[in-house]
Formats: structure tokens, C-alpha cells, sequence
């Protein structure tokens, strides 16, 4: 990937030298090893600290909503999986496609440090990237770690190297290696739980939650100018975790918001602090879709009608056919 | 809290969420309305009279609650607050094998030293016991069955101590220090340019407040069903765009302002009214969690308040 690192730098640089972006969104150099965030550059000094690598999960699409309103280009290089993301928001006329320019840039599945520290890494000191191998130096040694056993969980659901959205794209396509991988596997077993037990297990995976809106505020998705539950005048808006209500009703909602706009990048659970997957949420409607209207990938175009937003006389009615009940 | 059966952990170095929970709960129930007719009943709830023993705490986290005694324990006296922390006995447990994102020597935390009402230390299989205070005697006493005579225990603890001190030396972090008299320009640093560049990635999201060990600020609403109301307070975060929203407005209306003042409380206005004390203990949550990565050390970095040691 360094190679590519290389590559998105000298665009960057032609893109701002010449004027025709006013700033670039990338992934910039964190304090350690592995926390690249997003970044905005806006001058050729500043692309020193711009970095490619296996540590940059970040989905950059959801800024450009901010970008947008202003009267400027930006550049912004996207994963594939990003491009998703945002088509989707384009399609929402959320971004104004004219003024983004969309580099597609190709990913061979990211890293995630926590899989890394699980292994019984800590006091990481130093990663490099080796092929399918990543070497980690730690302050109590040196270990080498296969890079499929310590992807992201959402690049186990990778979508493939093609671009949904992109103006350009940079180096050749890659391929993310790891072991074949259901991403509805666990929906499907909830599925098959009493509703009794099905409760139990939300209740207890979301009174972890502490109601930090990290889910909400990262989720390209979650668009909204302002928040129902960051509303005053919402008899909704609320700080307090309470763990026989208020979280349930905020992460359901949210995921009935979402419903056919989620693109399943999990970056939800990715940011979670309390790693609850939340994901699983979205995936149960992402399955509901597929087997009720045909399969179906928001973010896939920027066009059509979606499933949710469009009515046929053929459409199911599972919830008027069963009355709600099972 | 623990139950007959939980398995511990003693292992882990830094915990997910801060322990500031136990003294300061996110959500409590401070007062009960009901109205019955013309009537106004109201009911305070009771202190909290449990005691408690929190165990394995480490030393950051332990110099946390010193931080917040400075707000809690002021006039006028939380008296929540209070009850919880008069009535738990704190057992401090040393660090054996801090993480990358650890920094507590910036403020003058010994890591491996815990000052807390009894100290321990985990080396191989064996834990070492040490009372502080009479609260931490009381319960050595209490317990003493479970003790022998550590036998050269001096000499193992000033081994690990020193390890630790070995492992901090090769940290990213180690060499991070803040400078007293730069963080004491508040103008200066209200006004700096670097603000915009720094808050322009925040999301707004409370992850960094919710787990940290010195954040404090918290909300009280009403709970109202019918003619029943609870009053209770709950954390707050300025990131929130609701945050200090009162009467007259919102005196912090931006992204920005909203970053800023998380920045400004905890390296300026903090020490300023609190003898020079900032409002970190260096447990590297908000390292580890923030969703955009964004910290305390790339902040100070960014303001130019550091100072090389």
C-alpha cells in the first residue's frame, strides 16, 4: 500500500498546486501506529502527514456534506466500500455531486487494532505492513501476525474493488484475502431465538451502550441537520443511559432510519466503545430487503428508486399477512 | 460491580470506560414529584449508605478521583458524591505492563506505586499487599487470613517497579510533557488559530467525555409521566450541541467553540482555578477511542504547549 500512498500524495499535490480543488480529504498520521485519522489538507506543505495504510477504516464520505454547502470543489479519496456511502448520500441529495471530485483508491482490507491487541499485543511501539503479514513491535517483543486473522469485521464483508461512484482512480485493483465469511450468519441465528430470548440478548448487548452518539455521529446515513434526539422540543432528547428504555428506543430508531439507506459499512460498530454490534441491527433489515424485494445494495446507484421508497402492487405485505405476529 | 461467580480480570491495564461510575453514576435519581389533586408531595432520595471495595484500580484512575474531590468535595459539597467515596475503600493495584497510549507520567503519576487506601502489586502469581490509610488497615485487618509474610516483598516490588518504569521510558508518549507557563496564557490560547484545523474532523460525538476518567459535567432533567416527576442528572458532554444551553441561549454555537472548551477546561481553565492541577491523568481512553482519533496530545501538540523533557 505504501505504493499507493505515493500515488494518492502526487495527485493531491496536482489537484491543490493547480488550483482545482480548494482542500483534499484524506487519512493524516496519528500519535501511534495505527491511529490515522481523517484529514483535511489544504496546501502541498500540509501532505507530508498524509498516510495510506492498513489503519485508514475511516469512511470519509460523510464530510463532504459539510464541504458541499460551501461554494468549493474538494477532492476526497474513497475506498471502494466509501463510494457506497457516498452515492447513497448523493442519491439522498445530501452532497452535491458537482462539487466533490470522487479518487478511487484500491484497498487490500483494513486493520483492526483491537483484533491485534487480542492476540496479547500491548505497548505497541512499531507496525509494518508485509505482505499478508504484519510485523508488530511491542515494548515486550516482536510478533508477526497474519493480516486476515486481524481485518476489521467489516472488511470480512467486503463489497469488492469496484468503484459504486468515482472520477478517477488510482493503482490497480487489490483483493481482500480471509476465510469465507456470512455477514448474515448471526442475524440468522437470532432469527431462529424466541422472541423472549431474542429480547434478552438485546437487552443485555445494549445496556452496554453510554450513549456517547458515536454510532449516529459517524454513520453516513444519519444525516439529519438536527438530530430527533438531540431535538429540545423532542420529548426524546435525552442524555441519561437507561438501560430499560432509553437505548433500546434510540438504537431501534435509528436502525428503522437507516433501513434501505445503510450501505453496511460498519463503521457503527467499528467506533462503538463498548464494541456492541450494531451492525447486526442494520443487517437484519439489509436481509428483510433482499428477500422481500430482491437483493439489494443501497448505495449501488445513484438513481433508481429504492425498495422502501417505491410502491408496487406486487410488493409483500409481511406485516399485514401475519397481523405482527409470528 | 462484582457477583459470586464473575471471573476477574487482572490482567487488562486500562479499563474500556473510566471507573468514575462508581462515585458519580451517569444516571441518578436525585428528587420525586407527585402531585396528587392540590397536593405537591415531594421526596429526596436517601444517600447512598452501601459500602463498597473497589478493587485493582490503577493509578491514573485512582489520581482521577483526586481531580474530581477538587469539584465534588468544594463548596457546596456534593453530598452523592460524597457518600460514595467516604463509604468505599479504594485498593490501588500497580501497572505491570502499561500500553502505548499510556502517559500518566506527564502528570506526575507513579504508575507502579498506586496511592490509594491499600496498594498491591501482581508479580507472577503472587499479589503484595500494602495498607495506606486506617481505612485501608481496617479491611487488611479484616482480611488478614488471607495474608502471610511476604518474605523479600520490598525488594520484588522495587523490581517491577522499576521494569515498569524501563517499559514507560520506550512509550510513544514518554517524552510528552505540558508546559505550566504556556498553558497559563488564556488568551493566547482561546484565540489560536489551530482550532478550526483541529475540530474541523471532530463528529461532535461524547465518546471522548464518556470515557474519560475527569470529565464531570453532567445535566439534570425531569422525567414527567402523568403527575409523577423524577428529577434526576445524568453526564453531560460539551460536545453536545445542547450543552450550557439556558434561557438567554447557547453561548457555545459551533463545533468549534464546543471542542475548544473540552481543550480549554482540562489544560487552562482547570489548573487555573485548581493550583495548577490539569485535568488529564494521561489514561489514554480517549487515545484509544475516539472515532476520528483525535486527543489531548495532538491538541496540546497543535497549541504549542508542550515542553521537551
Amino acid at each position: 500500500m505504501q505504493k499507493i500512498e505515493q500515488l494518492i500524495k502526487e495527485k493531491a499535490r496536482d489537484l491543490l498546486a493547480a488550483g482545482q480543488v480548494t482542500s483534499v480529504i484524506a487519512w493524516q498520521k496519528g500519535e501511534m501506529f495505527y491511529d490515522n485519522a481523517p484529514g483535511y489538507f489544504d496546501n502541498t506543505e500540509e501532505l507530508d502527514a498524509l498516510v495510506y495504510n492498513a489503519f485508514c477504516a475511516a469512511n470519509l464520505s460523510k464530510y463532504l456534506i459539510a464541504n458541499t454547502k460551501k461554494d468549493e470543489k474538494t477532492a476526497v479519496f474513497l475506498k471502494p466500500c466509501d463510494t457506497y456511502s457516498l452515492n447513497q448520500l448523493i442519491k439522498d441529495r445530501r452532497v452535491q455531486r458537482e462539487q466533490v471530485l470522487v479518487i478511487g483508491i484500491p484497498c487490500a482490507g483494513m486493520v483492526d487494532i483491537n483484533k491485534v491487541k487480542a492476540q496479547g499485543l500491548k505497548g505497541i511501539i512499531g507496525i509494518t505492513e508485509d505482505g499478508d503479514n504484519l510485523t508488530v513491535e511491542t515494548a515486550y517483543g516482536t510478533k508477526q501476525v497474519a493480516r486476515a486473522e486481524v481485518l476489521l469485521n467489516k472488511c470480512l464483508a467486503c463489497k469488492g474493488s469496484a468503484y459504486a461512484v468515482s472520477d478517477e482512480t488510482i493503482g490497480e485493483p487489490m483483493a481482500v484475502k480471509h476465510a469465507p465469511y456470512d455477514r448474515f450468519a448471526v442475524v440468522k441465528e437470532l432469527e431462529s431465538l424466541s422472541p423472549q430470548e431474542r429480547f434478552a440478548f438485546w437487552q443485555e448487548e445494549l445496556s452496554k451502550c453510554i450513549r456517547c452518539n458515536a454510532c449516529r455521529d459517524i454513520c453516513p446515513a444519519c444525516s439529519c441537520e438536527q438530530c430527533l434526539f438531540d431535538n429540545p422540543e423532542s420529548p426524546l432528547a435525552g442524555k441519561a443511559n437507561n438501560n430499560s428504555a432509553e437505548e433500546q428506543l434510540f438504537h431501534i430508531i435509528r436502525a428503522y432510519h437507516v433501513a434501505g439507506r445503510c450501505t453496511d459499512c460498519g463503521e457503527c460498530s467499528r467506533v462503538c466503545p463498548q464494541g456492541i454490534r450494531l451492525d447486526l441491527l442494520n443487517r437484519k433489515f439489509i436481509k428483510d430487503i433482499n428477500e422481500f424485494y430482491g437483493d439489494y445494495q443501497a448505495g449501488a446507484d445513484a438513481d433508481t428508486n429504492a425498495p422502501l421508497l417505491s410502491f408496487d402492487v406486487d410488493d409483500v405485505e409481511p406485516g399485514a399477512a401475519t397481523k405482527g405476529r409470528e | 460491580m462484582w457477583q459470586e461467580g464473575t471471573a476477574v480480570d487482572l490482567k487488562t491495564t486500562i479499563t474500556a470506560k473510566s471507573l468514575k461510575n462508581i462515585f458519580f453514576p451517569q444516571i441518578e435519581n436525585l428528587l420525586a414529584f407527585e402531585r396528587q389533586g392540590q397536593k405537591l408531595s415531594l421526596e429526596q432520595k436517601q444517600l447512598p449508605a452501601e459500602k463498597t471495595i473497589a478493587f485493582g484500580v490503577r493509578a491514573c484512575d485512582i489520581a482521577s478521583f483526586n481531580l474530581l474531590d477538587k469539584v465534588f468535595l468544594k463548596q457546596p459539597v456534593d453530598h452523592f458524591y460524597q457518600a460514595r467515596r467516604e463509604n468505599c475503600t479504594l485498593i490501588g493495584l500497580a501497572c505491570s505492563e502499561p500500553e502505548e497510549t499510556c502517559f500518566c507520567r506527564t502528570f506526575g503519576i507513579e504508575p507502579a506505586s498506586p496511592t490509594a487506601d491499600a496498594a498491591a502489586w501482581l508479580v507472577g502469581d503472587d499479589l503484595f499487599w500494602q495498607p495506606k490509610t486506617t481505612k485501608g488497615e481496617e479491611l487488611t485487618a479484616a482480611i488478614k487470613d488471607l495474608f502471610t509474610e511476604a518474605e523479600g516483598g520490598d525488594k520484588i516490588v522495587a523490581e517491577q517497579q522499576a521494569q515498569v518504569q524501563a517499559l514507560l521510558d520506550k512509550m510513544p508518549l514518554a517524552g510528552f510533557a505540558l508546559s505550566d507557563e504556556e498553558c497559563s496564557k488564556q488568551a493566547e490560547i482561546f484565540e489560536s488559530e489551530v482550532w478550526e484545523e483541529l475540530s474541523k474532523t471532530c463528529l461532535g460525538c461524547g465518546t471522548c467525555t464518556y470515557v474519560c476518567p475527569t470529565c464531570h459535567c453532567y445535566d439534570i432533567r425531569d422525567y414527567e409521566v402523568n403527575d409523577k416527576v423524577e428529577r434526576y442528572r445524568c453526564w453531560d458532554s460539551c460536545m453536545f450541541s445542547d450543552f450550557t444551553n439556558m434561557a438567554g441561549g447557547n453561548p457555545r454555537t459551533t463545533r468549534l467553540a464546543r471542542f475548544r472548551q473540552r481543550y480549554m477546561h482540562k489544560l487552562v481553565y482547570f489548573p487555573a482555578n485548581n493550583e495548577g492541577a490539569y485535568a488529564c491523568v494521561g489514561c489514554g481512553r480517549r487515545l484509544q477511542k475516539c472515532p476520528v482519533s483525535l486527543n489531548i496530545v495532538k491538541v496540546a501538540k497543535a497549541l504549542g504547549v508542550t515542553k521537551n523533557v
